[in-house]
């Protein structure tokens, strides 16, 4: 057991809240929400969503999509930009841990469950696992077409020319689509989504993942999912094609060209280094351990 | 029998009543291909409701408008599923509206704005849909250069030209027209005027044009119907009713401006 | 061949002016009249007597109060005060030519273009029909003395008589079985009169039936086969 875990398994439920926070008939109408959200793969379901004892912006829809679901045998991960130990991802596992005492771990072969904002692993995830996906904007169209009215209506008859419009002006003021998070999937060739703020690179994994993937938007009051083995595809044209970044470099602490490489400042004489986003995936390298 | 032979657009009895009072009262005409026709009249005399009637922007009290499609035979506007009334309105219709910005979108480039309905209708190749663009563009005689520029640096001329050619890049049979030429200086219109003659000309397109300007009915329609109080009150060719008025309407209307 | 090109039967026409406390001006009463193929019929009497009124009637710019007015295309005969806007728009296009006095000219539209539309309308404007209907617009200009350096021009800016000369080609240039011609010559020089009357004669050679009013009488005299009192009509 190294440093980091210790320091995640000192927390203790604490008495007096309800199991994660949420009273249970919330839960259950999150839980309609979600099986119905499954039931129409990239669909966005309204639901209720609730006051957190967080600010929006902070994940309130990922985490009452995790509170509705969590069960006391739950090992639960949660990761911010692909980190473990950030201010955010710290705050929310300490939120369920105590409220609701589960097992949390960083490593993506032992969750259960794993709460991210703006990353995918790089671990490939597993049949059984799901991964709950923080959402500011779940609306693909928002930034075209102000109206949510005829949003909705552009999704009930699967009319998304305007997301080629978006990418179409990419292409010709930069050359390429120059959407590189956030960077719109079609769900099962039916509904057109947002995967939320994760890097394009991700894009790929969401394909057919074994895991179930749940996308929740507090302040927006939406969830939507991406059923296990559900294909998502990334819009592009066929001349210019869907890609995603690539690096020079390799990671400077574990060697890896095949992960999503953050870059850092080392010191204010211009030194920078570029290391894997994802610390789990990095450390595991480094311990020799996994891939 | 061709497609010729038979009217595009039946128009039947169509009534729209906004609360006690009739905005249009019983309206019938058929529109043929490659006719323009013009419609005229005061403010208020219904004119807009009843483009907006037949366009299946607005759904009338009563009445009918069947339009003959290309591959399905004749159907009735308002039974189609709004799924199939877009598609119509955005493959073999088209929609100019007075004021371009409301049938343009003002944060997107000229490109994209003339993409779109190619878009929409999934084409997926970047540069066979800007070449149909910079070939659009160049037949509404704009610069091949303003491509990738913002309607909103253009002039109201050139915007009302771009919006031309967003909606005719899917070659529509029909298109209706909301005073395409009442926001712009004269010497604008003179232009844009003789580009709409020779567009619908070439492409033989059906249209029904919305104008309070006779001069703009003389040098653009086939046929006018002449609107007072919601009802047509005199129809014919264009330059028998401008030349041979009936109604006391007409003839005040014709009276009232100077060589039209 | 004996069948006329345009028979009128009892033809009035009357104008209500609602504006006017709806005075009623009746211009023809009762005209009878028939044209063969071959025949060009001038229209006299002094004006205000209905002469361009007839005319516009034939072209069904003006509409009939009364009467009827047959209009014969080969083996097809179509009233015209009882013929749809439709069928209106092709009998203009393909029956009845009309040389109106004045030229309406069109903003933007060059002269050569103007002269070579009719020949366009209704047809399939292929390049090659797109060459040879403006190959005989430039003969047509050329026969006319129009300069070269206006065809490519808008006719708005030229001179009256370069208008009507315009207006004529564009009136002749398509073949019809009837023309209708309204002072063709007023504003023409000697020259292009003399032009002018011999394409109005190599027209009715061919088989029109013209009907037309026409001021200056060696111009009546040399193009017409019958004149027209119009006070028969009254």
């Amino acid at each position: 057991m190294n440093a980091r875990t210790e320091f995640a398994t000192a927390v203790i439920r604490e008495e007096g809240y309800n199991f994660a926070y949420l009273d249970e008939r919330t839960k259950r109408m999150i839980r309609r929400a979600i099986l119905k959200a499954i039931a129409i793969p990239g669909y966005q379901v309204p639901f209720g969503s609730r006051e957190m004892p967080l600010p929006y912006g902070w994940g309130t829809g990922g985490i009452q999509v995790t509170a509705a679901i969590i069960g006391a045998g739950d090992t639960l991960k949660v990761i911010d930009q692909g980190a473990d130990d950030t201010v955010n991802a710290v705050n929310i596992r300490r939120f369920f841990q105590r409220t609701t005492g589960v097992a949390t771990t960083e490593r993506t072969t032992e969750a259960t469950l794993i709460q991210t904002r703006h990353r995918i692993p790089e671990t490939p995830l597993a049949e059984g696992q799901v991964i709950v996906y923080q959402v500011p904007i779940p609306e693909p169209l928002a930034h075209l077409e102000p109206r949510e009215a005829e949003t909705k209506m552009m999704h009930g008859l699967a009319e998304y020319g305007l997301m080629h419009v978006k990418l179409y002006e990419d292409i010709a003021r930069h050359g390429h689509i120059a959407d590189t998070y956030d960077y719109p999937v079609m769900i099962d060739g039916r509904f057109l989504m947002s995967p939320s703020p994760i890097p394009k690179f991700d894009n790929p994994k969401m394909h057919r993942n074994p895991a179930l993937q749940l996308f929740g938007a507090g302040r927006e009051k939406r969830i939507y999912a991406v059923p296990p083995y559900t294909t998502v595809e990334s819009l592009a044209f066929e001349d210019h094609p869907f890609e995603v970044q690539k690096w020079e470099h390799a990671c400077a602490l574990c060697g890896s060209r095949e992960s999503f490489l953050d870059e850092v400042i080392t010191d204010d004489k211009g030194g920078r280094m570029f290391i894997c986003s994802d610390t789990d995936y990095c450390g595991q390298r480094r311990d020799g351990a996994a891939p | 029998m061709t497609l010729l032979d038979q009217p595009i657009l039946e128009v039947e009895g169509v009534t729209k009543r906004y609360g006690d009072r009739i905005a249009i009262d019983d309206i019938r005409f058929d529109l043929w291909p490659g006719e323009v026709l013009a419609v005229v009249g005061e403010s208020g005399s219904g004119k807009t409701t009843l483009l907006n009637c037949v366009s299946a922007r607005l759904k009338p009290d009563a009445g009918r408008v069947h339009f003959r499609t290309r591959h399905e035979g004749v159907v009735d506007i308002y039974d189609l599923s709004e799924a199939s009334r877009r598609l119509l309105a955005r493959t073999d219709w088209g929609y100019v509206h007075q004021n371009p910005a409301d049938g343009l979108r003002m944060d997107v480039s000229a490109g994209a704005n003339v993409g779109e309905r190619l878009m929409a209708l999934g084409e997926r190749h970047y540069g066979r849909i800007r070449r149909e663009a910079l070939s659009w563009m160049t037949r509404v005689e704009m610069q091949e250069d303003r491509i990738d520029d913002s309607p909103a640096t253009f002039s109201g001329g050139m915007r009302q030209r771009l919006q031309i050619a967003r909606n005719l890049v899917t070659q529509p049979r029909l298109v209706f027209m909301d005073e395409p030429t009442s926001g712009l200086d004269v010497s604008v219109q003179a232009r844009l005027l003789d580009l709409l003659r020779t567009l619908t000309r070439q492409l033989h397109l059906a249209s029904i044009i919305v104008t309070h300007d006779l001069a703009v009915a003389r040098l653009l329609a086939h046929r006018m119907i002449v609107m007072k109080g919601g009802r047509i009150v005199e129809e014919g060719l264009t330059d028998q009713v401008l030349d041979d008025p009936q109604h006391p309407y007409t003839q005040l209307l014709v009276s009232s401006v100077l060589q039209p | 061949m004996n069948e006329p090109a345009l028979r009128i039967r009892d033809l009035a026409k009357t104008f209500t002016l609602h504006n006017q406390g709806g005075a009623e001006l009746p211009v023809l009463r009762a005209v009878n009249l028939d044209v063969a193929p071959g025949e060009c019929v001038a229209l006299d009497g002094p004006s205000g007597m209905g002469k361009s009124t007839l005319l516009k009637c034939i072209h069904a710019n003006y509409r009939a109060t009364a009467g009827s007015l047959i209009v014969r295309d080969g083996d097809t005969a179509t009233d015209l005060t009882t013929a749809t806007p439709r069928e209106l728009i092709a009998l203009r296009r393909d029956t009845v030519g009309y040389v109106s006095q004045f030229l309406r000219a069109i903003p933007r539209v060059p002269a050569l273009d103007i002269v070579a539309e009719p020949l366009l309308d209704g047809v399939d404007a292929t390049p090659e029909v797109l060459a040879d209907a403006r190959r005989e617009a430039e003969a047509l200009l050329l026969r006319l003395r129009i300069p070269v350096r206006l065809w490519s021009v808008a006719p708005a800016t030229f001179s009256g008589g370069e208008q009507q000369r315009v207006n004529i080609a564009k009136g002749l240039i398509r073949k019809r079985p009837l023309l209708l011609l309204d002072e063709p010559t007023a504003s023409l020089d000697a020259d292009n009169r003399v032009t002018v009357m011999a394409m109005i004669n190599e027209a009715r050679e061919a088989g029109a039936a013209i009907v037309g009013i026409f001021h200056d009488q060696r111009v009546r005299e040399t193009v017409a086969t019958r004149v027209i009192d119009m006070r028969e009509f009254i």
